[in-house]
């Protein structure tokens, strides 16, 4: 056989360090693998920022609120993409729904995605938007009319009753949609978290590491959103509402600081087995991407911009700039937590005795430019729904 | 049709076409009519002391079951151990290409070194089969951990929860492979054909459910150990005389 995953496999071997198990050589989970919790991330946080405002009243952020989950809906839709493609099979996908093996974690998948986007995402989002579109089924030339109308599933109704009801209806669905995120992100964790044959993921606390990113990247994702939509349309940013969101991701940042810091301590200090190889590994193969990128770069800056807005009376523009810089950094740092966590985690040989090498290929079903594309694309579903369902409160029906 | 008999009629396509492809299945699985796996159990011995490490197995595993060639894929493979008089360890893979298999390297700082034939451990905890979304990898009743690559679609979450290293995704049929004690054949009455072509015997196959055969002999002459026991994965793939350093 020579084809390309040989030469490949070959010149992979060539940089190996010490010694790896032969079935070792190739790098099982890529780059799609690392888009995808990367996504489901954005999710979850996205999700749980919304629901500040429907569940604890925070008033200040309701102006993002419909932003926020249609950020939530656009990421989860592409979500599920980079795992499809990089299937040996994706073709036989449907059987992860139709024969789940109900002690695989990640059987529970399907079950977990659909319902996060069946009963909380589409259904919160449907009942926050039916009054405008019922409004709009009415009001809209004759093309776009047809749409809202099957949009708003044939109904009619805008009297206050239902509008009290749709609004019911909402805050039952944020609430039961807190624990669901939690679900959707915490599990993609647990995937990684109940590995046992791998000392850089079994952990207890990977699911809530997973979390806590998760909500850090979310807020991050729609604060920058809402900053360029904001300056794209040439409106004024609203401050307290900036403030608010700039002080939940300060909270959120420094609870997933702790733990990771946490879980940095309690490795290093019940030194097992593996410690030899995962201290050379970080010293290794994940220096830039894990001490200068994730913590630094994406967790230490960040988090003294925003000590630093809070310590002194900055002017609205400055504390701007610092914000979006911010933001920038956090989903930097968060890509590549994910990338440590799932690259990192297959860097080392089970035998504890070497290193592996990974190559990014550049083109290619696996490569950069599909995982670009990927990322892209949730931003483009995001703009057709915004064209559709204007999340804008100066658009707003009263 | 109203939507009950929809409903109805679609459990019973459901069922009747999974229970064709059930079949089917059984029948490409190369199983004997009336072998009832119920009346064995597998396992295999390694006699570490034994491995001479002239990598026959390795080459009789990858013809016996299409094993891609290339080094990258291995159902089976040998390593070689080298302990230093400073307490450093050595260790390579015994390589199957015919050039560099002469190269033995020249060190006298040796304390002891040794040749350790691994395969799929046969776990009866198997992480394997726990992690599996679909099904695909499943233990079975005579104890041998099997993937059913009809059903496998390749997602490599098995890859990642082998403690081993024991499997890869082939190349071609993209989905997990691995060591299978040669079903094929033991299910035949063969023996598998690492064990049948190994010159020293450092391997022994058998049933543990039949009173007396060389596996049973083995276990009693021999102070037995299995690898990452602390993992509680209950391997099948005993191994005598094993060192502490051979992860």
């Amino acid at each position: 056989m020579s084809n390309p995953l040989v030469e490949r496999l070959a010149e992979l071997m060539g940089q190996a360090m010490g010694f790896i198990y032969p079935n070792e050589v190739e790098i099982h989970w890529s780059i799609l693998v690392v888009v995808y919790p990367y996504l489901t991330g954005l999710v979850a946080g996205a999700f749980i920022l919304a629901s500040l405002v429907k569940v604890f009243n925070v008033k200040e952020v309701q102006s993002v609120y419909r932003l926020a989950m249609l950020t939530a809906l656009a990421f989860l839709l592409i979500a599920p993409l980079p795992l499809l493609i990089h299937l040996g099979h994706p073709e036989r996908s449907y059987e992860i729904f139709l024969s789940p093996n109900f002690t695989s974690a990640m059987a529970m998948f399907g079950f977990v995605y659909a319902w996060y986007l069946m009963m909380v995402l589409l259904l919160e989002i449907w009942f926050t938007y039916r009054k405008e579109l019922v409004v709009w089924s009415q009001e809209k030339p004759v093309p776009l009319r047809w749409i809202y109308r099957v949009l708003a599933l044939f109904s009619r109704d805008t009297s206050p009753a239902s509008v009290a009801f749709d609004k019911k209806m909402v805050k039952a669905i944020t609430i039961i949609g807190i624990p669901s995120a939690f679900l959707l992100h915490g599990y993609v964790g647990f995937i990684f978290g109940s590995i046992k044959a791998n000392p850089w993921w079994s952990s207890v606390l990977m699911p809530i590491v997973f979390l806590f990113s998760a909500i850090v990247s979310g807020i991050a994702l729609v604060i920058m959103l809402y900053m360029v939509i904001t300056l794209y349309r040439g409106r004024t940013i609203d401050m307290p509402c900036l403030d608010t969101m700039a002080s939940y991701l300060f909270y959120a940042v420094i609870v997933d600081f702790s733990l990771e810091f946490l879980d940095f301590i309690h490795r290093l200090y019940e030194s097992e087995e593996s410690i030899k190889i995962l201290s050379y590994l970080v010293m290794n193969k994940l220096f830039i991407s894990l001490v200068v990128i994730q913590v630094f770069l994406g967790m230490l800056v960040p988090l003294g911009i925003m000590v630093g807005t809070r310590l002194f009376r900055l002017g609205a523009e400055l504390r701007k700039l610092l914000y979006f810089v911010a933001v920038i950094l956090i989903q930097i740092g968060i890509f590549a937590t994910r990338w440590n966590v799932v690259i990192g985690g297959q860097m080392f040989s089970k035998s504890f005795r070497g290193l592996t090498a990974y190559k990014m290929d550049l083109t290619g079903l696996e490569g950069l430019l599909t995982s670009l594309v990927l990322l892209a694309l949730p931003f483009v579903v995001l703009a057709i729904l915004i064209r559709l369902l204007p999340p804008w409160e100066d658009q707003a029906i009263a | 049709m109203n939507r009950r008999k929809f409903v109805e009629r679609l459990i019973a396509v459901v069922a009747s076409v999974s229970a064709v492809t059930a079949g089917f299945r059984r029948a490409r699985a190369g199983v004997p009519e009336g072998y009832d796996p119920g009346a064995h159990r597998y396992s295999m011995g390694i006699q570490v002391d034994n491995c001479i490490g002239c990598g026959r197995c390795m080459e009789a595993c990858k013809a016996e079951n299409l094993v891609p060639k290339e080094p990258f894929f291995f159902r089976t493979w040998v390593e070689r151990y080298v302990i230093r008089k400073d307490g450093t360890v050595g260790v390579r893979n015994i390589s199957t290409d015919e050039t560099s298999a002469q190269e033995a390297p020249v060190d006298r700082n040796i304390l002891r070194s040794f040749f350790i034939p691994k395969l799929c451990n046969q776990c009866d905890e198997p992480p394997c089969v726990q992690v599996c979304p679909v099904g695909a990898t499943i233990l079975t009743e005579d104890g041998v951990v099997l993937v059913d690559d009809q059903r496998c679609i390749g997602c490599r979450y098995c890859i990642q929860a082998c403690p081993y290293g024991a499997r890869y995704l082939h190349p071609v049929t993209m989905t997990a492979d691995k060591c299978t004690f040669c079903y094929h054949r033991i299910t035949k009455g063969l023996l598998p054909a690492c064990v049948e072509v190994c010159p020293t015997q450092a391997r022994i196959f058998g049933d543990l459910k039949s009173k007396s055969n060389p596996l049973q002999r083995f276990k009693r002459m021999h102070k037995l150990s299995v690898l990452k026991p602390s993992l509680n994965t209950e391997p099948k793939v005993l191994y005598s005389n094993l060192d502490g350093e051979v992860r």
